[in-house]
């Protein structure tokens, strides 16, 4: 008996068993296969935490350091804008709870609409930033060649902020560590908005799939993962806000 | 014996979590979003521990909300109470490996000038 037919032989006599297509062979059943691509994800999260927890330790480290400019440096984002950006995420990780809800009660339409809503609310959030970056390149407060330490050595110059916190100057020194705040804000601001970016190109990935039905079949892998990744990014910018735009107003 | 067969089939069945826990989770989110924003409008004061060494209670506040946020999305938004033991271990595992991590290098920045301010 050559090999070949040996083979034919048993996989004849071990005979196949019934499962629904997106099962791969080498899972037992379809909770494995499930059980076993969350956990992965998950450890993809854990280096995620790993990585943004250097961005937010070296924050906490010059934070201590220089405490004053960074104080002052934070009194220049605006809480109304940090607010409204909690809120869009918060409400875009709700919709992207309801769209892994959908998936698994097998509504396309209603997960189409989920995933359409989540996808208006991450653009939401993106453009929110883009305003208020825009506001740190007009007052020249984005780290290199062009940084101005106006509002920080001089805070009268910068009327709207000085009648609300009444900051007193910093030494031309102290005031250059300002800097050292918004490089780590913009790094921080920055690798969460990319994460955002590369969450929303997924997004509209899954709404072309979901369109055909791809996700209303019981196989609610991806439409799960992906609804982990996202609200990981939501719990990521939970602590920005507080660390970046709330513990400095005292 | 039984009962570590029913665990294992009730780890094996997929937990539909219903849209009332996802809305009063997501409300749970907005009031959390509300204390926060308002607790940074008061001075909440500060805590001498020792000469040199003081706590300020509005980031000891603003994270603590932001860490029962936190643990509220990663408990039903992310499924992790309804998970396999498996998945809660690594969950687990993996915040406290971050704050040893986190909490290791603070000790010893915190630390390196101690006494000489």
């Amino acid at each position: 008996m050559s090999d070949n037919t040996a083979i034919a032989n048993g996989a004849q006599t071990e005979a196949h068993h019934e499962h629904p297509p997106y099962q791969r062979h080498h899972f037992e059943t379809v909770g494995q296969q499930f059980d076993a691509t969350n956990f992965a994800m998950w450890l993809f999260l854990l280096t995620e935490i790993m990585f943004f927890g250097g961005l937010f330790t070296a924050y906490l480290i010059m934070r201590n350091w220089y405490y004053q400019p960074f104080v002052d440096a934070s009194h220049q984002l605006q809480i109304f804008w940090g607010t409204a950006n909690t809120v869009v995420l918060i409400a875009s990780s709700f919709t992207m709870a309801m769209s892994v809800w959908s998936a698994e009660m097998r509504r396309r339409k209603s997960l189409l609409i989920y995933l359409c809503l989540t996808l208006v609310f991450g653009l939401t959030f993106l453009g929110i930033k883009g305003i208020e970056w825009h506001e740190k390149w007009e007052k020249h407060h984005i780290p290199g060649a062009h940084y101005s330490v106006q509002s920080f050595v001089n805070p009268q110059s910068d009327p709207e902020v000085y009648k609300e916190y009444k900051d007193a100057p910093l030494s031309p020194d102290a005031a250059q560590k300002t800097e050292e705040y918004f490089f780590l804000y913009f790094a921080m601001t920055g690798m969460h908005a990319l994460h955002m970016v590369i969450g929303i190109g997924i997004l509209v990935f899954m709404i072309f799939r979901a369109k055909v039905g791809a996700y209303t079949t019981g196989h609610v892998t991806f439409v799960e993962n992906f609804g982990l990744y996202w609200h990981f990014v939501d719990i990521v910018w939970i602590y920005l806000f507080a660390l970046l735009y709330l513990i400095s107003r005292h | 014996m039984s009962e570590q067969h029913v665990q294992e089939q009730h780890e094996q069945e997929h937990h539909i979590v219903s849209p009332v826990t996802y809305m009063i989770i997501f409300g749970a989110l907005l009031v959390g979003t509300a204390l926060t924003v308002l607790a940074s409008y008061f001075d909440l004061g500060e805590w001498h521990i020792a000469p040199g060494l003081t706590l300020f209670w509005n980031p000891v506040v603003a994270l603590a909300i932001a860490t029962t946020k936190m643990m509220l999305v990663v408990l039903f938004f992310m499924h992790v109470k309804y998970s396999p033991r498996l998945t809660k271990l690594t969950v687990a595992a993996g915040f406290i490996m971050f704050l040893v991590l986190v909490g290791m290098t603070l000790t010893d920045y915190f630390t390196r000038a101690w006494g000489r301010w």
